[in-house]
């Protein structure tokens, strides 16, 4: 467990650490980068709190990442650490975007940079393979929430099934089961 | 707000509710929206919007951002953004909130209990998408299961393995091997 309630960060350095990430995940993986930040390097949330989080961030409609974000802040510093931290995801990579949209109108003639955003890119996929396997690793060895995962899985990753959908449903009867099973 | 911006808000603020499991799967909901519906964007403006926003840091939704600057501007730009991520923002917010006021509560273990898996599937299936998408074949494999083992492994920092990816794809592409 994470000792840490004392460090807990202010918003100013959620903002901090959030704009970091923000301004350096090439590629993507970010959601990967906040269980490296916050689980594994500061050790401010156990592995535990970040996946259940994480569960619910995936689960409710939104950009998972912005939901994670704001999840994480509040955790940490209340409202204003999950303003803190929305804004700190979200408005100096907004500007970064619109700067680099403006200053390549057409990005297609640019080999090099395809490139190397290739590679930047299949570094990053890592930190969601990374993280997958850290989830996965997390749930319970039985049968029931084993066969979820693996339909969850089949269903998005290979039948291509509608995600809204699948979720409602594997979730709904999975959070029923678990309610029950108590 | 120009009229203009307003459209761009109430074009961006439903795909927001219908997002779930990250972005991508608005991105055929924006492209149907801003070329095919309101004629804001050509087909190829868009894709073109698309790649620079994989190519930029930060999460890919604010392909939103760069659309909503094109389109309209700097106020087309706020409206986009705050279409895209504002209403799922309170949602959240007010869940997060939920969450610490209930703390331990019945149903809230087994929300967490349930969703757990399904998390799981979710990111695992949306990692095998990428892998299946990815440019660059066993050499893009490689690396990805590569960056993998060295996160699960090492405390390395994610910075270096992204710039050691692209320096990798950089040098054999010189050496003109992918």
């Amino acid at each position: 467990m994470p000792d840490a309630t004392a460090q807990r960060p202010t918003p100013l350095q959620l903002f901090l650490i959030f704009t970091r990430i923000a301004l350096t995940s090439f590629g993507g993986g970010l959601s990967g980068w906040f269980l490296r930040e916050f689980v594994q390097t500061r050790k401010l949330m156990s592995e535990e709190e970040f996946l259940n989080g994480l569960a619910i961030a995936q689960a409710l409609p939104g950009v998972n990442v912005t939901n994670m974000a704001i999840w994480i802040g509040y955790r940490m510093a209340g409202r204003n650490g999950a303003i803190a931290s929305f804004l700190g995801i979200i408005v100096p990579p907004a500007f970064l975007v619109v700067a680099i949209g403006s200053v390549f109108a057409s990005f297609s003639k640019y080999e090099l940079s395809h490139v190397a955003l290739d590679g930047a890119a299949s570094a990053a996929i890592g930190l969601s393979l990374a993280m997958g396997l850290t989830a996965a690793r997390r749930v319970p060895r039985k049968l029931f929430p084993l066969a979820v995962m693996a339909a969850t899985f089949v269903a998005i990753g290979i039948l291509q099934w509608p995600t809204l959908w699948t979720v409602l449903g594997a979730g709904s009867v999975s959070v029923a089961v678990a309610y029950a099973g108590r | 707000m120009p009229n203009l911006a307003w459209s761009i808000l109430l074009v961006f603020a439903p795909l927001s509710l219908v997002t779930i499991g990250g972005g991508q799967s608005a991105v055929a909901d924006m492209h149907r929206q801003i070329v095919d519906v309101h004629h804001w964007m050509t087909a190829s403006q868009f894709v073109d919007a698309f790649a620079i926003s994989r190519m930029a840091p930060g999460p890919g939704s604010l392909l939103a951002t760069l659309i909503g600057w094109q389109v309209a501007g700097f106020w087309g730009a706020v409206a986009a953004t705050v279409g895209i991520f504002g209403p799922t923002a309170f949602l959240i917010y007010g869940v997060a909130h939920l969450w610490s006021r209930y703390e331990g509560a019945r149903w809230q273990k087994a929300l967490e209990t349930g969703l757990r898996p399904v998390a799981a599937g979710m990111i695992l299936a949306a990692t095998y998408v990428l892998i299946q998408a990815m440019d660059g074949g066993w050499i893009a494999r490689s690396t990805a299961l590569v960056s993998t083992a060295l996160l699960m492994l090492t405390p390395v920092n994610p910075i270096i393995l992204i710039g050691a990816g692209a320096a990798c794809f950089m040098g054999l592409h010189t050496l003109a091997l992918i």
